[in-house]
Protein backbone atom coordinates (compact mmCIF):
# COMPACT_ATOMS: atom_id res chain seq x y z
CA UNK A 1 0.00 0.00 0.00
CA UNK A 2 1.61 3.06 -1.03
CA UNK A 3 -0.38 6.34 -1.91
CA UNK A 4 1.29 8.42 -4.40
CA UNK A 5 1.33 11.72 -1.65
CA UNK A 6 3.74 15.14 -1.52
CA UNK A 7 5.32 15.74 1.63
CA UNK A 8 5.46 19.24 2.07
CA UNK A 9 7.14 20.56 5.34
CA UNK A 10 5.63 23.00 7.42
CA UNK A 11 5.99 25.38 10.54
CA UNK A 12 3.04 23.67 12.49
CA UNK A 13 2.32 20.59 12.67
CA UNK A 14 -1.66 20.84 12.54
CA UNK A 15 -1.97 23.73 10.00
CA UNK A 16 0.87 21.40 7.64
CA UNK A 17 -1.18 18.53 7.93
CA UNK A 18 -4.61 20.50 6.78
CA UNK A 19 -2.47 22.43 3.94
CA UNK A 20 -1.32 18.42 2.97
CA UNK A 21 -4.38 17.16 3.09
CA UNK A 22 -6.31 19.42 1.37
CA UNK A 23 -3.85 19.48 -1.51
CA UNK A 24 -3.91 15.71 -1.97
CA UNK A 25 -7.71 16.19 -2.64
CA UNK A 26 -7.11 18.43 -5.40
CA UNK A 27 -7.73 21.76 -3.09
CA UNK A 28 -4.40 23.41 -3.58
CA UNK A 29 -3.54 24.85 -0.68
CA UNK A 30 -0.48 26.03 1.52
CA UNK A 31 0.23 26.42 5.23
CA UNK A 32 -0.25 29.96 6.22
CA UNK A 33 -3.55 30.02 4.41
CA UNK A 34 -4.64 27.22 6.50
CA UNK A 35 -3.64 28.24 9.98
CA UNK A 36 -5.32 31.46 9.27
CA UNK A 37 -8.81 30.30 8.03
CA UNK A 38 -8.62 27.37 10.82
CA UNK A 39 -8.00 30.33 13.12
CA UNK A 40 -4.75 28.72 14.13
CA UNK A 41 -3.61 31.78 16.55
CA UNK A 42 -3.94 32.20 20.19
CA UNK A 43 -2.54 32.70 23.82
CA UNK A 44 -3.49 31.22 27.15
CA UNK A 45 -1.45 30.89 30.57
CA UNK A 46 -3.31 28.73 32.85
CA UNK A 47 -1.67 29.00 35.91
CA UNK A 48 -4.16 26.14 37.41
CA UNK A 49 -3.30 23.35 34.75
CA UNK A 50 0.28 22.25 35.27
CA UNK A 51 1.83 19.95 32.83
CA UNK A 52 4.92 18.06 35.12
CA UNK A 53 4.14 20.49 38.21
CA UNK A 54 4.81 23.69 35.36
CA UNK A 55 1.65 26.34 34.76
CA UNK A 56 1.10 25.58 30.98
CA UNK A 57 1.35 28.48 28.46
CA UNK A 58 -0.18 27.43 25.18
CA UNK A 59 0.47 29.63 22.17
CA UNK A 60 -2.28 27.62 19.70
CA UNK A 61 -6.14 26.05 20.30
CA UNK A 62 -7.21 22.97 21.02
CA UNK A 63 -5.76 19.90 18.53
CA UNK A 64 -8.39 19.66 15.64
CA UNK A 65 -9.22 22.75 15.42
CA UNK A 66 -7.36 24.26 12.53
CA UNK A 67 -8.20 21.43 10.52
CA UNK A 68 -12.40 21.18 11.47
CA UNK A 69 -12.46 25.19 11.33
CA UNK A 70 -10.62 25.24 8.17
CA UNK A 71 -12.31 22.60 5.97
CA UNK A 72 -15.66 23.41 7.56
CA UNK A 73 -14.89 26.96 5.97
CA UNK A 74 -14.16 25.68 2.80
CA UNK A 75 -16.74 23.40 2.63
CA UNK A 76 -14.53 20.28 2.49
CA UNK A 77 -16.29 17.21 4.13
CA UNK A 78 -14.42 15.22 6.22
CA UNK A 79 -15.19 12.12 9.07
CA UNK A 80 -13.29 12.38 12.05
CA UNK A 81 -13.29 9.23 14.26
CA UNK A 82 -12.11 8.41 17.64
CA UNK A 83 -11.38 4.88 18.96
CA UNK A 84 -12.17 2.60 22.38
CA UNK A 85 -10.66 -0.19 20.62
CA UNK A 86 -6.66 -0.01 19.46
CA UNK A 87 -6.90 -2.87 17.74
CA UNK A 88 -10.28 -1.74 15.76
CA UNK A 89 -8.47 1.65 15.51
CA UNK A 90 -5.36 -0.07 13.19
CA UNK A 91 -7.63 -1.91 11.39
CA UNK A 92 -9.74 1.19 10.35
CA UNK A 93 -6.71 2.97 9.72
CA UNK A 94 -5.45 -0.05 7.35
CA UNK A 95 -8.92 -0.11 5.61
CA UNK A 96 -8.41 3.27 4.58
CA UNK A 97 -4.79 2.94 3.15
CA UNK A 98 -5.94 0.82 1.18
CA UNK A 99 -8.71 2.50 -0.30
CA UNK A 100 -6.08 5.23 -1.52
CA UNK A 101 -6.86 7.92 1.08
CA UNK A 102 -4.38 9.33 3.33
CA UNK A 103 -4.98 9.88 6.87
CA UNK A 104 -4.64 12.38 9.58
CA UNK A 105 -3.81 11.35 13.11
CA UNK A 106 -3.80 12.73 16.36
CA UNK A 107 -0.47 11.08 18.07
CA UNK A 108 1.38 11.37 21.78
CA UNK A 109 4.90 12.43 20.41
CA UNK A 110 6.46 10.66 23.25
CA UNK A 111 6.07 7.57 21.56
CA UNK A 112 7.09 8.36 17.93
CA UNK A 113 10.90 6.62 17.88
CA UNK A 114 11.22 9.38 14.84
CA UNK A 115 10.95 12.17 16.49
CA UNK A 116 13.57 13.87 17.58
CA UNK A 117 14.77 12.54 20.98
CA UNK A 118 15.05 15.72 22.58
CA UNK A 119 11.20 16.99 22.14
CA UNK A 120 9.91 13.37 22.98
CA UNK A 121 7.92 14.45 26.06
CA UNK A 122 4.75 13.65 26.97
CA UNK A 123 2.89 16.31 24.28
CA UNK A 124 -0.56 14.46 22.92
CA UNK A 125 -1.28 17.12 20.48
CA UNK A 126 1.12 16.28 17.36
CA UNK A 127 -0.66 15.88 14.13
CA UNK A 128 0.98 13.42 11.36
CA UNK A 129 -0.63 11.85 8.26
CA UNK A 130 0.01 8.27 7.69
CA UNK A 131 0.16 7.42 3.21
CA UNK A 132 0.89 3.97 3.29
CA UNK A 133 2.47 0.72 4.11
CA UNK A 134 5.73 -0.93 3.56
CA UNK A 135 7.01 -4.00 5.13
CA UNK A 136 4.71 -4.01 7.84
CA UNK A 137 6.16 -0.79 8.83
CA UNK A 138 3.40 2.68 8.46
CA UNK A 139 4.97 5.28 6.07
CA UNK A 140 4.41 8.98 7.57
CA UNK A 141 4.49 12.19 6.59
CA UNK A 142 5.34 14.25 9.61
CA UNK A 143 5.19 17.97 8.54
CA UNK A 144 7.01 19.01 11.29
CA UNK A 145 10.20 17.01 9.62
CA UNK A 146 12.11 17.04 6.66
CA UNK A 147 11.57 14.12 5.13
CA UNK A 148 9.01 11.66 5.27
CA UNK A 149 9.45 8.52 7.28
CA UNK A 150 8.56 4.97 8.96
CA UNK A 151 7.19 3.99 12.23
CA UNK A 152 6.56 0.05 13.08
CA UNK A 153 2.84 -0.43 13.61
CA UNK A 154 3.38 -1.29 17.41
CA UNK A 155 4.65 2.32 18.26
CA UNK A 156 1.94 4.16 16.33
CA UNK A 157 -0.72 2.44 18.26
CA UNK A 158 0.99 3.00 21.40
CA UNK A 159 1.39 6.85 20.16
CA UNK A 160 -2.42 6.74 18.80
CA UNK A 161 -3.63 5.76 22.93
CA UNK A 162 -0.71 8.01 24.50
CA UNK A 163 -2.60 9.01 27.95
CA UNK A 164 -2.47 12.14 29.81
CA UNK A 165 -4.03 15.83 28.96
CA UNK A 166 -5.53 15.89 25.42
CA UNK A 167 -5.40 11.89 24.95
CA UNK A 168 -5.80 11.37 21.36
CA UNK A 169 -7.98 8.46 21.53
CA UNK A 170 -7.18 6.84 18.14
CA UNK A 171 -8.17 9.96 16.45
CA UNK A 172 -8.41 9.95 12.95
CA UNK A 173 -9.66 12.08 9.80
CA UNK A 174 -9.68 12.12 6.71
CA UNK A 175 -11.72 13.98 3.36
CA UNK A 176 -14.14 12.16 2.24
CA UNK A 177 -14.95 15.08 -0.59
CA UNK A 178 -14.52 18.47 -1.66
CA UNK A 179 -16.78 21.72 -2.72
CA UNK A 180 -15.72 22.33 -6.62
CA UNK A 181 -15.12 26.23 -5.96
CA UNK A 182 -14.47 27.38 -2.61
CA UNK A 183 -14.82 31.01 -1.57
CA UNK A 184 -11.74 32.04 -0.36
CA UNK A 185 -12.49 35.70 0.39
CA UNK A 186 -15.27 34.29 2.78
CA UNK A 187 -13.16 31.91 4.61
CA UNK A 188 -10.63 34.12 5.23
CA UNK A 189 -12.76 36.89 6.69
CA UNK A 190 -14.13 34.40 8.87
CA UNK A 191 -10.76 32.87 10.13
CA UNK A 192 -9.53 36.47 10.67
CA UNK A 193 -12.74 37.83 12.57
CA UNK A 194 -12.48 34.40 14.93
CA UNK A 195 -8.86 35.41 15.75
CA UNK A 196 -9.86 38.92 16.80
CA UNK A 197 -12.10 37.42 18.87
CA UNK A 198 -10.10 35.25 20.22
CA UNK A 199 -7.33 37.69 20.93
CA UNK A 200 -9.24 40.64 22.04
CA UNK A 201 -12.50 38.97 23.89
CA UNK A 202 -11.47 36.39 25.05
CA UNK A 203 -12.43 36.29 29.06
CA UNK A 204 -9.85 37.68 31.36
CA UNK A 205 -7.48 37.07 32.72
CA UNK A 206 -6.05 33.92 31.07
CA UNK A 207 -6.35 33.98 27.20
CA UNK A 208 -5.17 37.08 24.51
CA UNK A 209 -4.09 39.97 25.20
CA UNK A 210 -5.42 40.07 28.28
CA UNK A 211 -3.48 36.81 28.98
CA UNK A 212 -0.19 37.98 28.10
CA UNK A 213 -0.18 40.64 30.22
CA UNK A 214 -1.57 38.72 33.00
CA UNK A 215 1.19 36.33 32.61
CA UNK A 216 3.78 39.51 32.30
CA UNK A 217 2.54 40.11 35.68
CA UNK A 218 3.47 36.99 37.35
CA UNK A 219 7.08 36.53 35.54
CA UNK A 220 7.70 39.60 37.91
CA UNK A 221 6.39 37.69 41.12
CA UNK A 222 7.90 34.52 40.42
CA UNK A 223 11.63 35.12 41.62
CA UNK A 224 10.31 36.55 45.13
CA UNK A 225 7.71 33.84 45.08
CA UNK A 226 9.08 30.79 43.58
CA UNK A 227 12.77 30.76 44.88
CA UNK A 228 15.47 31.16 41.39
CA UNK A 229 15.39 27.72 40.80
CA UNK A 230 11.88 27.21 40.09
CA UNK A 231 11.32 30.61 38.53
CA UNK A 232 14.00 29.74 36.23
CA UNK A 233 11.81 26.16 35.25
CA UNK A 234 9.21 28.02 34.95
CA UNK A 235 11.04 30.45 32.64
CA UNK A 236 12.14 28.04 30.35
CA UNK A 237 8.95 26.17 29.84
CA UNK A 238 7.56 29.46 28.25
CA UNK A 239 10.26 29.35 26.13
CA UNK A 240 9.88 25.65 24.99
CA UNK A 241 6.30 26.20 24.28
CA UNK A 242 7.25 29.44 22.50
CA UNK A 243 9.98 28.28 20.26
CA UNK A 244 10.24 24.52 20.37
CA UNK A 245 9.24 23.08 16.67
CA UNK A 246 5.52 24.10 15.76
CA UNK A 247 3.91 25.21 18.95
CA UNK A 248 5.84 28.59 18.56
CA UNK A 249 4.76 32.06 19.65
CA UNK A 250 7.03 34.42 17.74
CA UNK A 251 6.84 31.95 14.89
CA UNK A 252 3.04 32.04 15.15
CA UNK A 253 3.11 35.67 14.57
CA UNK A 254 5.69 34.92 11.30
CA UNK A 255 3.35 32.76 9.83
CA UNK A 256 0.38 35.18 10.74
CA UNK A 257 2.29 37.73 8.64
CA UNK A 258 2.74 35.40 5.50
CA UNK A 259 -1.18 34.50 6.02
CA UNK A 260 -2.09 38.39 5.61
CA UNK A 261 0.47 39.24 3.14
CA UNK A 262 -1.52 35.93 1.23
CA UNK A 263 -4.78 37.30 2.24
CA UNK A 264 -4.01 40.56 0.85
CA UNK A 265 -3.63 39.35 -2.33
CA UNK A 266 -7.26 37.87 -2.44
CA UNK A 267 -9.45 40.40 -0.40
CA UNK A 268 -9.32 44.42 -1.47
CA UNK A 269 -7.71 45.87 1.62
CA UNK A 270 -4.57 45.30 0.17
CA UNK A 271 -3.03 47.91 1.52
CA UNK A 272 -4.23 47.80 5.15
CA UNK A 273 -3.55 43.74 5.56
CA UNK A 274 0.13 44.33 3.88
CA UNK A 275 0.64 47.16 7.13
CA UNK A 276 -0.71 44.52 9.12
CA UNK A 277 1.86 41.89 8.37
CA UNK A 278 4.32 44.25 8.60
CA UNK A 279 3.18 45.36 12.12
CA UNK A 280 3.14 41.54 13.50
CA UNK A 281 6.41 40.40 12.18
CA UNK A 282 8.28 43.57 13.69
CA UNK A 283 6.17 42.12 16.94
CA UNK A 284 7.19 38.54 16.32
CA UNK A 285 10.62 39.73 16.43
CA UNK A 286 9.82 41.08 19.99
CA UNK A 287 8.84 38.07 20.88
CA UNK A 288 12.03 36.48 20.13
CA UNK A 289 13.76 39.72 21.71
CA UNK A 290 11.79 38.15 25.15
CA UNK A 291 12.80 34.20 24.52
CA UNK A 292 16.78 35.81 24.25
CA UNK A 293 16.42 37.83 27.20
CA UNK A 294 14.47 34.68 28.90
CA UNK A 295 16.89 32.45 27.98
CA UNK A 296 19.87 34.73 29.44
CA UNK A 297 18.00 34.62 32.62
CA UNK A 298 18.13 30.73 32.21
CA UNK A 299 22.09 30.66 31.56
CA UNK A 300 22.46 32.97 35.03
CA UNK A 301 24.70 35.43 32.34
CA UNK A 302 23.98 38.38 34.48
CA UNK A 303 23.73 42.05 32.86
CA UNK A 304 22.06 44.84 33.09
CA UNK A 305 18.74 44.10 30.64
CA UNK A 306 18.87 40.26 31.48
CA UNK A 307 15.75 40.60 34.96
CA UNK A 308 12.80 38.86 35.28
CA UNK A 309 11.54 41.93 35.00
CA UNK A 310 13.08 43.04 31.88
CA UNK A 311 11.69 40.00 30.43
CA UNK A 312 8.02 40.80 31.74
CA UNK A 313 8.15 44.57 30.51
CA UNK A 314 8.89 42.81 27.06
CA UNK A 315 5.58 40.72 26.81
CA UNK A 316 3.84 44.08 28.06
CA UNK A 317 5.44 45.41 25.09
CA UNK A 318 3.86 42.57 22.96
CA UNK A 319 0.72 43.00 24.70
CA UNK A 320 -0.01 46.42 23.38
CA UNK A 321 1.47 45.77 19.89
CA UNK A 322 -0.60 42.80 19.22
CA UNK A 323 -3.70 44.47 20.83
CA UNK A 324 -3.26 47.66 18.12
CA UNK A 325 -2.86 45.52 15.37
CA UNK A 326 -5.98 43.06 16.22
CA UNK A 327 -8.24 46.04 16.45
CA UNK A 328 -6.49 47.65 13.43
CA UNK A 329 -7.03 44.26 11.59
CA UNK A 330 -10.35 43.69 12.83
CA UNK A 331 -11.70 47.40 11.70
CA UNK A 332 -9.92 46.27 8.12
CA UNK A 333 -11.79 43.23 7.38
CA UNK A 334 -15.09 44.85 8.27
CA UNK A 335 -14.49 47.62 6.43
CA UNK B 1 12.74 38.29 11.24
CA UNK B 2 14.65 38.55 8.11
CA UNK B 3 15.64 35.85 5.76
CA UNK B 4 19.17 36.16 6.77
CA UNK B 5 18.68 36.37 10.25
CA UNK B 6 16.83 32.85 10.74
CA UNK B 7 19.05 30.89 12.96
CA UNK B 8 20.92 28.05 12.83
CA UNK B 9 22.17 26.95 15.68
CA UNK B 10 22.51 23.19 16.49
CA UNK B 11 20.74 21.07 19.35
CA UNK B 12 17.33 20.24 20.41
CA UNK B 13 16.45 19.50 16.85
CA UNK B 14 19.24 16.65 15.85
CA UNK B 15 19.60 15.71 12.37
CA UNK B 16 16.32 17.69 11.30
CA UNK B 17 15.11 20.89 10.55
CA UNK B 18 12.15 23.13 11.35
CA UNK B 19 10.84 25.49 9.48
CA UNK B 20 10.45 29.67 9.99
CA UNK B 21 8.95 32.12 7.91
CA UNK B 22 10.73 34.62 7.29
CA UNK B 23 10.83 37.95 5.19
CA UNK B 24 12.91 38.13 2.02
CA UNK B 25 14.78 41.61 0.33
CA UNK B 26 11.80 42.09 -1.47
CA UNK B 27 9.65 42.09 2.25
CA UNK B 28 7.96 39.00 0.86
CA UNK B 29 7.51 35.63 3.58
CA UNK B 30 9.38 32.58 2.35
CA UNK B 31 9.80 29.32 4.28
CA UNK B 32 13.46 28.94 5.42
CA UNK B 33 14.83 25.90 7.24
CA UNK B 34 16.60 26.15 10.65
CA UNK B 35 18.93 23.96 12.28
CA UNK B 36 17.33 25.17 15.79
CA UNK B 37 17.98 28.44 18.13
CA UNK B 38 20.15 28.96 21.12
CA UNK B 39 17.43 29.92 23.51
CA UNK B 40 15.08 27.16 22.39
CA UNK B 41 18.42 24.87 23.10
CA UNK B 42 19.31 26.50 26.37
CA UNK B 43 15.31 26.04 27.77
CA UNK B 44 15.23 22.38 26.76
CA UNK B 45 18.92 21.88 28.24
CA UNK B 46 18.16 23.27 31.84
CA UNK B 47 14.61 21.21 31.72
CA UNK B 48 16.38 17.95 30.59
CA UNK B 49 18.94 18.57 33.42
CA UNK B 50 16.10 18.87 36.29
CA UNK B 51 14.98 15.49 34.66
CA UNK B 52 18.28 13.57 34.62
CA UNK B 53 18.53 14.96 38.11
CA UNK B 54 15.46 13.58 39.41
CA UNK B 55 16.52 10.15 37.99
CA UNK B 56 19.47 10.30 39.56
CA UNK B 57 17.94 10.69 43.02
CA UNK B 58 15.55 7.99 42.17
CA UNK B 59 18.41 5.70 40.86
CA UNK B 60 20.22 6.03 44.25
CA UNK B 61 16.67 5.71 46.62
CA UNK B 62 15.96 2.69 44.43
CA UNK B 63 19.39 1.06 45.25
CA UNK B 64 18.99 1.95 48.79
CA UNK B 65 16.24 0.15 48.95
CA UNK B 66 14.10 2.59 50.06
CA UNK B 67 11.89 2.66 46.25
CA UNK B 68 11.06 0.05 44.22
CA UNK B 69 12.41 -0.47 40.59
CA UNK B 70 9.49 0.59 39.62
CA UNK B 71 9.60 4.24 40.91
CA UNK B 72 12.96 4.39 38.28
CA UNK B 73 11.17 3.18 35.68
CA UNK B 74 8.38 5.95 35.79
CA UNK B 75 10.78 8.43 36.63
CA UNK B 76 13.07 7.48 33.41
CA UNK B 77 10.11 7.48 31.04
CA UNK B 78 8.97 11.26 32.25
CA UNK B 79 6.27 10.01 33.83
CA UNK B 80 3.90 10.80 37.69
CA UNK B 81 1.66 8.42 39.45
CA UNK B 82 -1.25 9.88 37.50
CA UNK B 83 -0.17 9.50 34.30
CA UNK B 84 0.99 5.84 34.86
CA UNK B 85 -1.78 4.71 36.34
CA UNK B 86 -4.01 6.21 33.24
CA UNK B 87 -1.68 4.37 31.08
CA UNK B 88 -2.23 0.49 33.17
CA UNK B 89 -5.63 1.34 34.46
CA UNK B 90 -4.48 0.68 38.07
CA UNK B 91 -5.72 3.22 40.49
CA UNK B 92 -2.79 5.95 41.72
CA UNK B 93 -3.17 4.85 45.58
CA UNK B 94 -2.19 0.85 44.28
CA UNK B 95 0.51 2.82 41.51
CA UNK B 96 1.97 4.67 44.88
CA UNK B 97 1.86 1.48 46.60
CA UNK B 98 4.01 -0.13 44.32
CA UNK B 99 6.92 2.03 44.16
CA UNK B 100 7.69 0.67 47.91
CA UNK B 101 10.09 -2.18 47.46
CA UNK B 102 7.72 -4.57 49.98
CA UNK B 103 4.71 -4.15 47.78
CA UNK B 104 6.44 -4.24 44.26
CA UNK B 105 7.69 -7.75 45.44
CA UNK B 106 4.81 -8.98 46.21
CA UNK B 107 3.41 -8.03 43.03
CA UNK B 108 1.72 -10.78 40.68
CA UNK B 109 2.73 -11.39 37.28
CA UNK B 110 -0.75 -9.99 35.67
CA UNK B 111 -0.23 -6.68 37.48
CA UNK B 112 4.12 -6.38 36.56
CA UNK B 113 2.71 -7.23 33.34
CA UNK B 114 -0.13 -4.49 32.81
CA UNK B 115 3.49 -2.68 34.47
CA UNK B 116 5.50 -3.75 31.25
CA UNK B 117 3.67 -3.03 28.79
CA UNK B 118 3.08 0.38 30.00
CA UNK B 119 6.85 1.29 30.02
CA UNK B 120 7.48 -0.65 26.99
CA UNK B 121 9.57 -2.87 28.72
CA UNK B 122 9.86 -6.46 29.33
CA UNK B 123 8.91 -7.97 33.34
CA UNK B 124 11.99 -9.36 33.46
CA UNK B 125 13.55 -5.21 33.09
CA UNK B 126 10.90 -3.81 34.79
CA UNK B 127 12.64 -5.61 38.11
CA UNK B 128 15.69 -4.18 37.25
CA UNK B 129 17.49 -0.56 36.98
Amino acid sequence: MLIDFHHRQSAHCESGVTANLLSHCGLEIDEPLAFGIGAGLFFAYLPFFKVDHIPMTTFRMLPGMIFGRATKMLGVKVKVRRFHDPQKAMIELNRLLAKNIPVGLQVGVYWLPFFPEALRFHFNGHNIIVYGKKNGDYLISDPTLDAPVSCSSRALQKARFAKGPLAPKGKMYYVTGSMAQPDFSRAIIKGVRRTCFFMLKSPRPFAGVHGIRYLAKKIKLWPKKLGKEKALLYLAQIIRMQEEIGTGGAGFRFLYGAFLQEAADILPQKESLLKISREITETGDRWREFALVASRICKDRVGAGNTFEAAADILLDCADREKNFFQELKRSINS
Amino acid sequence: MRKDDVPQDEGVLGIWHEISYAVNKEGKYVQVPSAGWEPANVANELARRQIRQQIEEVRQQVKKGALSPLAYHMIRNNMDERLLSQYTGIPKKKVRCHLTPKRFKALNRQYLKRYADALDLSIDDLGRI
